[in-house]
């Protein structure tokens, strides 16, 4: 039994903690929070990208670093924790992942070293208003390699220099890789619960596409980008759940209150200790899914889903029990406590909501049943 | 990350499968289809154990020269895993051997140790462990039992409640009160006991579930020898201390339909609108159960990762019962729920699933109390786990008859 980081991997996450702590401290955070104009910290992108993150699980072949998934979960988990502001999870775990997953050679060598080398910034297009987003919705079409329709909103779509777009050409469902910057596409930012990611709205008109992936697998292939995506995401969650844990267990230790600090009152303790119970269920879910993603196992369809939807459910507990823990304190913005209760809500809705997971998830077990 | 054992665990687990290959045939066929709580199922039970033993795979981690194993806690976990899927483990040495023996190994003086280990190892004699009181479950330094010197023996009366096994097992350890003239910590002092002497007797507790399966224990008069104590008079606590924090341990999973049960029974039912298992609101408690049961799985994987390594698992496991104990109640109800009005019915030739539902609903709320209450359990992480400050204490220097008491 093998079930958790190596030497080697807790080695690089404690590295990656470091670096964040000197990187990323929480005035970082707060540059990008208070300044509506800045999409995210560059200097914190560079950073990243002169650390090898972007191409950590990129083959070396592409300018990456080679290394597996579970190193990748291990940053994650850090730059959750750190609340990165910063399009990590568009570029690395969607456009990236994407690529290597589903791009034709040609597509890999145009993309991937890019992303290596911190170039380039993706996003993924798929949502066109409020609901989920369904083959009988779609809107978005291509026609002779030009893509036309409106994405809204799309995580740093007003900052990528690519997107990936779902989109039905002849009827068909497919996957599209765009030039965000070439002509037919206009992009406009919008306001988002959380301010330290950015989102857009992107209007295509007759912009180039090329396919991604086989016609007609659109929706087949953006799930299982995102079944990858939700692993990694859930390691962000748990990064950050832990982090509020952290804060309430601290704030509890130091505020006093009828005579005696209030981590003595068990109404607070047993807010902490439930908690610990989420993250831990999120901890070994998401252990599981990293297993699943590295190995490129079939499991990953239910690894992911389960580790995504415990993941949601700790941090959305530890981000909103830790405001609760803070008292008046913890309802002011010059307190750290809603930067986590955002980014909380930015990572249980940007790649579906749990509760469009919970029935993948079913959906899954059924199947297997089945067979 | 793999689920694999390394080569030396994979060779123990070899060795382990042909052994119980042998062995579990062979006791089948000796005793064949035996039922639980009947002197035959505790008669095969002995036997089993004793074959364990004469092979080393009972006590494992325990020293070969006190009749234990001589191995490690993963080559524990790995025979008890291969033991489970022959289909073979009785429950009857769990309490004994995990909590109530090592506290005597840690406590008693050589003689005793010689007298009593092995037996106890070889599955002869049966311990348990007599602490909670009806005035002292989660306060358990609350209890009354009081035992009184006299000469070279203590004389002991009081009762003791919820003790697993009192009724087939033959030496308890007990935890009493010998001055109640001191804070309550200070004036426990705990024995080991005969269960067998008249002055002990044991009544079964009729439980809201229907079965006995735990028992009242009443002390009048019992004399024991000074020689029977454990630790020094008034260390009773102390001793106490190393009995439960064998518990974590010897407290095992959880038992009852999880969410695969209640997929099955929910593809066959009609619910409101369309069958059961296309409603959207059980399809969301059902990937709630699922990531809740599975997380524990992959908890106990970490632990089993951390003594695969040769560390100490963290706290991890201390998550456990609150999560299984709470999700058997709200799924047993769900269960019970989806049968609409023919949930009430409790008769396991007519209840699906032969009333497995109905009888876990009925069966939750104490597995929610044994062991560590909810509460106490919270408590625990928040204490141990996440440091955070012991409660307001009334009780800490006060004599224990002066403490204020309720019911």
């Amino acid at each position: 039994m093998d079930f958790d980081y190596s030497d080697d991997q807790k080695f690089l996450k404690d590295e990656a903690r470091k670096f964040l702590a000197a990187h990323c401290d929480v005035s970082v955070v707060r540059g990008v929070l208070d300044n509506p104009e800045r999409a995210f910290d560059e200097k914190l992108w560079k950073g990243v990208a002169e650390q090898g993150w972007l191409g950590a699980s990129i083959p070396e072949e592409f300018g990456g670093l080679g290394l597996g998934r579970v190193e990748l979960c291990a940053i994650a988990e850090e730059l959750g924790r750190a609340v990165a502001p910063i399009p990590f999870a568009s570029t690395v775990y969607v456009l990236a992942e994407g690529i290597m997953a589903f791009g034709a050679e040609a597509q890999k060598a145009a993309i991937l070293p890019r992303i290596a080398a911190g170039e380039l910034i993706g996003c993924l297009a798929t949502s066109e208003g409020p609901g989920v987003v369904g083959p009988a919705s779609l809107q978005c079409r291509v026609e002779g390699g030009k893509l036309s329709g409106t994405k809204i909103p799309v995580t740093d779509g007003d900052v990528a220099g690519v997107a990936l777009v779902l989109a039905s050409e002849g009827g068909r469902p497919g996957l599209f890789l765009v030039d965000l910057t070439g002509p037919g596409v206009t992009r406009e930012t919008l306001k988002s619960l959380d301010p330290t990611r950015s989102v857009a709205k992107l209007t295509f008109v007759g912009a180039a596409a090329e396919r991604v992936g086989d016609a007609g697998a659109g929706f087949e292939i953006v799930q299982a980008i995102l079944d990858r995506a939700a692993v990694l995401l859930a390691f962000e969650q748990l990064g950050g759940a832990d982090r509020c844990l952290e804060m309430a267990r601290e704030y509890a230790l130091g505020r006093y209150a009828f005579g005696r600090v209030i981590a003595g009152y068990q109404a607070i303790k047993h807010k902490l200790a439930d908690m610990y119970v989420k993250n831990e269920v999120a901890r070994s879910n998401a252990y599981y899914g990293a297993w699943a993603l590295n190995d490129d196992a079939p499991e990953l369809p239910i690894a992911a889903s389960a580790a995504r939807i415990a993941a949601s459910e700790a941090f959305w507990f530890a981000s909103k029990e830790n405001i609760q823990v803070h008292g008046g304190m913890g309802f002011t913005w010059d307190v750290d406590c809603h930067l986590y209760y955002r980014r909380s809500r930015q990572l249980s809705l940007v790649a579906g909501a749990p509760k469009v997971w919970k029935e993948r998830l079913v959906g899954e077990l059924e199947k297997k049943n089945a067979a | 990350m793999d689920f694999n054992d390394s080569p030396e665990e994979a060779a123990y687990r070899e060795k382990a499968r042909a052994w119980l290959a042998e062995h579990a045939a062979a006791h089948r066929a000796k005793w064949g289809e035996v039922k639980p709580n009947t002197p035959e199922h505790m008669a095969a039970a002995k036997d089993w154990q004793a074959t364990k033993a004469s092979a080393g795979y009972a006590c494992i981690t325990w020293p070969a020269a006190i009749g234990g194993g001589g191995g490690t806690p993963i080559q524990s976990v790995i025979f008890g895993q291969e033991e489970t899927k022959a289909g073979l483990g009785y429950g009857y040495f769990t309490i004994g051997l995990g909590m109530c023996v090592p506290t005597v190994m840690a406590f008693a003086d050589n003689d005793t140790k010689k007298r009593f280990v092995s037996p106890a190892v070889k599955g002869d004699e049966i311990w348990c462990q007599l602490f909670s009181e009806p005035a002292g479950g989660s306060d358990v330094a609350a209890l009354r039992t009081r035992a009184v010197k006299d000469g070279d023996e203590w004389v002991i009366n009081g009762q003791k409640v919820w003790t697993t096994g009192a009724h087939y097992c033959d030496y308890g350890i007990l935890l009493t009160r010998t001055d109640p003239d001191v804070p309550k910590h200070k004036g426990l002092t705990m024995f080991w006991i005969d269960m067998r002497d008249a002055a002990v007797e044991c009544r079964p507790i009729h439980q809201m579930s229907g079965g006995r399966e735990f028992n009242e224990v009443y002390f009048t008069d019992l004399r024991v020898k000074d020689s029977q104590r454990l630790g020094e008079v008034g260390d009773g606590w102390k001793v106490a201390l190393v009995t439960l924090m064998n518990e974590r341990l010897a407290v095992g999973g959880s038992a009852g339909p999880n969410y695969r049960e209640i997929m099955k029974l929910a593809r066959e039912l009609s619910g409101v609108a369309g069958p059961a298992l296309k409603d959207q609101g059980f399809r969301d408690k059902l990937a709630d159960w699922y990531v809740q049961s599975e997380g524990l799985k992959f908890t106990r994987f970490r632990t089993m990762t951390a003594l695969s390594r040769g560390q100490t698992p963290g706290p991890e496991s201390s998550i456990g019962k609150i999560i299984s104990a709470n999700q058997l109640q709200e799924l047993a109800n769900t269960a019970v729920e989806m049968e609409d009005q023919y949930g009430i019915l409790v008769d396991p030739g007519q209840a699906p699933a032969e009333a497995a539902f109905q009888q876990s609903l009925m069966w939750a709320p104490g597995l929610r109390i044994a062991g560590g209450t909810d509460e106490i359990l919270k408590n625990i992480i928040a204490e141990r786990v996440l440091g955070l400050p012991g409660d307001v204490r009334l009780d800490k220097d006060v004599a224990f008859k002066d403490m204020p008491t309720g019911r």
